[in-house]
């Protein structure tokens, strides 16, 4: 607990520096569009809408979207950068429809009353609409606040921290302090900083100086916290972005992916970056599985652990089996260095197999001991998988071969105690929760997990 | 001097006004009068051109109105209309310090302008800091004549300043008006449904009847000579009011 409590200022000023940057610049653009929308009525339809198809995406698929987009524009793929441009798009609705609502619902008798008093287009808008509109602006502030605090949790995924880091890595580790750590820091946060829009928004309404200078103030020294603990390190991400510029300071960048083993494995390959070079290494960890092959193919990072099988099925996209693990190597080996100039540093020299577990005792009551058997009893039986391993060549061809129909399917962190789970083979927690692989059964299209 | 000559104004196909010309003299209030849709809004708009005229034209002074900046020329004519129209962020002190401050006077010129405004529409200086939704609505249209007359405009467009008050006070503010007016000698056109508002308040009386100017004059005139049978009807009808009115008071119970 103590452990996760001193990465809090870490966190939290991550979460709030990229919530209020993103607020700040929804800010900046909705409220502009929005007045422009409220005076042009064939632009409010498309441009509303627009919006609101952007807040129907997911908000992990919004983030995670950003990631190629990024890269295919030649921009960071990960960090902050996505994360932040993901928020913007979010927090832009409740802002808009807000403001085009408040122009709208101003009576008509005043903005007569501003045009027979000879003001021109402009001074109508700063001195009467937008006054009177203030308060329903920023009660779509105080929408987008919350939403924003909430979603900045998920930008872990695509490489930006936040208390979400707290989230993935305890679902991960089955660390429910840390879980709770993230669920409680982010609740705190999101009440803190609706309390203090709410008093600039109130300060607004009811014309008290008091209110808004309290919520201005408060957003402020907030503000300055964040940035200024952030100075330590944002001074890392920056080195990320850039090119290397003194090779001999610029830390070496770990990736990992959102599971157990990898949150281990960077850590290990940190500690040993650290103590055989002397260079630091920091540790980005929680990305998504193609998000980390592009980083590093970009070179946002400098080295992570990924398996043979996964890049030759998902980046690869070959087709599954390849005759032998030497052979899938060698040729993944060859593709990385031809395609992506990226170097596969050494083999870990564990082969990491998916298979199918089950606890014992359902095991021994349905007496499993092939795929044969699990395939007459699949109609009975929930499978549990990670989030990659049904949508993967290995996992159709295994189903097609045994006929395997089970009751349902459900992708989800597998590393909880369910009936019937795909695992990896490699894992230790298997005997704790009593699952078994029975021994003859084959495992489904056999990945050799390699680090590049 | 306004001159209002051939003025119309149609929306699609719907004539909301048609072939109005009337003039104005220096000092002068005239009245328009006319049932709901009878056009006289509409008319009193087109000359500051918060209604754009489709056909005809408005000059004042001798100046053609269309050649003016809209905005410019609205800073120069003072108007109030029911409704009152009162921006409801700004204190009553600022709100009558609008036309004031469009027109770029320094800050302590404007106080000093505003408090003698506020005296001369008998408001109580404790108002001034108050928002409108805190005034009653006669405290209200006062307010909006005060804005109204705040860049001592020559000329003055008023749309049913009154209406919505109690008689009362609907009586004490149109004597406070009529001897103002005298007074700064405004050139101005007022629009009402009330005959005897018109009556009381007007130099000369228009009576408009779907989009146009029936008949146009002083009420001596038009008593003496009506157009045709409704406007004698129209004219007479205070009178008739007066008569009942008399009569009730003077019948024994």
């Amino acid at each position: 607990m103590s452990e996760a409590l001193a990465l809090l200022p870490e966190y939290l000023s991550a979460h709030v520096r990229l919530t209020l940057a993103a607020l700040l610049a929804g800010v900046l653009l909705a409220v502009p569009v929005g007045v422009l929308v409220s005076r042009v009525r064939s632009l409010e339809g498309p441009v509303v809408g627009l919006a609101g198809v952007i807040q129907t995406i997911p908000a992990l698929a919004l983030l995670a979207v950003m990631v190629p987009l990024l890269s295919g524009l030649g921009l960071p793929g990960i960090g902050v950068l996505p994360a932040f441009l993901g928020l913007v798009l979010y927090s832009l609705l409740p802002i808009l429809r807000n403001t085009v609502a408040g122009l709208r619902g101003i009576d008509p008798a005043v903005l007569e009353a501003a045009e027979g008093v000879g003001m021109t287009g402009r001074e109508r808008l700063v001195q009467v609409e937008l006054p009177l509109a203030l308060p329903v602006v920023a009660a779509g502030v105080r929408t987008a606040t919350v939403w924003t605090v909430g979603m900045a949790t998920l930008s872990t995924p695509v490489g930006a921290p936040s208390l979400g880091n707290y989230v993935f890595a305890g679902l991960q580790t089955r660390n429910s302090a840390s879980i709770l750590t993230g669920c409680a820091a982010a609740a705190a946060l999101a009440l803190g900083l609706d309390f203090l829009v709410r008093q600039v928004a109130t300060g607004l309404g009811e014309r008290r100086r008091g209110r808004i200078a309290f919520g201005l103030v408060g957003l402020g020294l907030l503000a300055a916290w964040a940035w200024s603990v952030g100075g330590a390190s944002g001074s890392a991400s920056g080195a990320a972005s850039g090119s290397a510029s003194g090779s001999e300071a610029r830390a070496i960048r770990i990736g990992g992916k959102t599971f157990t083993e990898q949150y281990v494995l960077a850590e290990i390959l940190a500690g040993t970056v650290r103590s055989r070079t002397g260079r630091s290494a920091t540790v980005l960890t929680g990305l998504g599985s193609t998000v980390a092959f592009d980083a590093l193919a970009r070179g946002e990072i400098d080295l992570y652990v990924d398996y043979t099988g996964t890049l030759w099925s998902t980046v690869m996209g070959r087709p599954a089996a390849a005759e032998s693990r030497e052979r899938v190597l060698e040729e993944v080996r060859a593709w990385l260095l031809s395609t992506h100039g990226i170097r596969v540093a050494a083999a870990l020299g564990f082969e990491n197999a998916y298979c199918f577990a089950v606890q014992r005792e359902t095991a021994e009551s349905l007496r499993l001991r092939s795929l044969d058997d699990l395939s007459r009893h699949a109609a009975s039986l929930t499978l549990a998988s990670d989030y990659e391993f049904l949508s993967r060549s290995e996992w159709r061809s295994v189903e097609r071969a045994y006929g395997l129909a089970f009751r349902e399917k459900r992708t989800m962190d597998p590393s909880g105690g369910s009936t019937l789970s795909t695992s990896w083979c490699s894992r230790t927690r298997s005997g704790r929760y009593r699952l078994t692989t029975p021994s003859s059964w084959p495992a489904p299209g056999s990945r050799a997990r390699r680090p590049t | 001097m306004i001159d209002v000559a051939g003025l119309g104004r149609r929306y699609g196909d719907v004539v909301a006004v048609e072939g109005v010309s009337f003039q104005v003299a220096t000092g002068e209030l005239v009245a328009l009068v006319g049932g709901s849709g009878s056009g006289k809004t509409t008319t009193l708009k087109m000359i500051n051109r918060l209604v754009e005229p489709s056909a005809g034209r408005v000059t004042i002074d001798g100046q053609d109105t269309a050649a003016v900046e809209p905005h410019v020329l609205r800073r120069s004519i003072g108007y109030a209309f029911q409704g009152v129209g009162l921006f409801p962020h700004l204190t009553v002190a600022e709100n009558v310090a609008v036309p004031l401050r469009l027109a770029g006077w320094a800050r302590d010129r404007i106080d000093t302008r505003v408090e003698e405004l506020l005296a001369l529409l008998e408001l109580d200086r404790a108002l001034l800091a108050r928002f409108p939704a805190e005034l009653s609505g006669g405290q209200q249209q006062r307010v909006g004549v005060a804005r109204a007359l705040a860049a001592s405009p020559r000329v003055i467009l008023l749309d049913e300043p009154f209406g919505a008050l109690d008689p009362l006070t609907r009586d004490r503010l149109q004597g406070a008006f009529d001897a103002l007016r005298r007074r700064l000698g405004l050139t101005a056109v007022f629009v009402t449904h009330d005959v005897a508002e018109a009556l009381v308040l007007a130099d000369r009386i228009g009576v408009m009847r779907a989009g146009r100017l029936v008949q146009i004059g002083t009420p001596a005139e038009m008593a003496r000579q009506p157009a045709d049978e409704d406007i004698a009807r129209l004219l007479d009808t205070p009178r008739r009011h007066a008569r009942v009115v008399a009569s009730r008071f003077e019948s024994p119970s």
